[in-house]
């Protein structure tokens, strides 16, 4: 049963580093957007499943969830507000890639 | 099949997911990817014990998540098909060191938790979450609250009409 459970805790520290290494990575190599924010999700869900894990392998998963639902929360105010700026930005320089927003003069 | 085997093939499936999502050039697709990202993230939840976590991640991220990703890329212009084929030639050279970079990160912790004495326990009984939800939490409430009206902000951003346009049109 320990075994079990010590695998299963070395398997969930392995996998959410390697999620939020992936969203890192994407965020780095595109150029696109839209396609960053993607990389920004990734990522949470690597917070996402470490926090959870962290939780049940303390044996007190109810007190990671309130953490759990507050990060989803902010997870989407992030999208949100993301979302404004992005179809602002399509509006003004009609394009996704950040290499051509280099107006930032007022 | 036994529960840690569920476990290995829930989280194999999160990372291929996760890759995929990077990966695809096509950012519809690519939302659509996400969304099995957050149910394959509800599902772990579940198992995890932390049901409240799991629903709010199925409804919100899998939901609400992927609807306002696929209104900010139907109100935004598409690539078309030559950038498209353009940028997959482009993103086929910048992800060919993911692979090595995953395996290489996942080496790197094998071998750095194996250096730690910290022994897990199982998962306790559980008591009930909406105490630490909604009694025992104090000044983060604001903040909470803060970021929520951050949110009704970006929405009116979102929605908001460009009275400069319409002159100049």
């Amino acid at each position: 049963m320990i075994g079990d459970t010590l695998f299963l805790f070395k398997l969930y520290l392995i996998t959410a580093p390697i999620l939020f290494v992936v969203g890192i990575y994407a965020i780095i190599t595109t150029r696109n957007i839209i396609a960053m924010i993607i990389g920004i999700e990734v990522m949470m869900k690597g917070v996402t499943v470490l926090l959870a894990a962290a939780g049940y392998f303390n044996g007190k998963p109810q007190v990671v969830e309130p953490l759990i639902i507050t990060m989803i929360v902010v997870e989407v105010v992030i999208l949100m507000i993301s979302a404004g700026y992005i179809i602002n930005i399509v509006k003004k320089h009609d394009s996704l890639d950040v290499a051509n927003i280099n107006k930032l003069k007022g | 099949m036994d529960l840690v085997h569920i476990h290995f093939l829930l989280l194999s499936l999160l990372v291929i997911f996760s890759i995929l999502a990077a990966l695809n050039i096509r950012i519809i697709k690519a939302a659509i990817l996400l969304a099995v990202v957050s149910l394959l993230t509800a599902l772990i939840l579940f198992l995890l014990e932390t049901p409240l976590a799991a629903i709010f991640e199925l409804s919100v991220c899998a939901g609400l998540i992927t609807v306002i990703f696929i209104s900010v890329i139907s109100l935004t212009n598409p690539l078309t098909r030559e950038e498209r084929i353009e940028e997959k030639a482009k993103t086929l050279k910048r992800f060919v060191f993911l692979p090595g970079i995953v395996l290489v990160c996942a080496a790197a912790f094998y071998m750095l938790e194996n250096s730690t004495n910290f022994i897990p326990i199982g998962a306790s009984e559980i008591a009930v979450a909406q105490e630490g939800l909604w009694n025992s939490r104090q000044f983060d409430l604001i903040g909470q609250i803060i970021i929520i009206l951050a949110g009704v902000f970006g929405v009116i951003v979102l929605f908001k009409d460009n009275k400069d346009d319409g002159g100049k049109k």
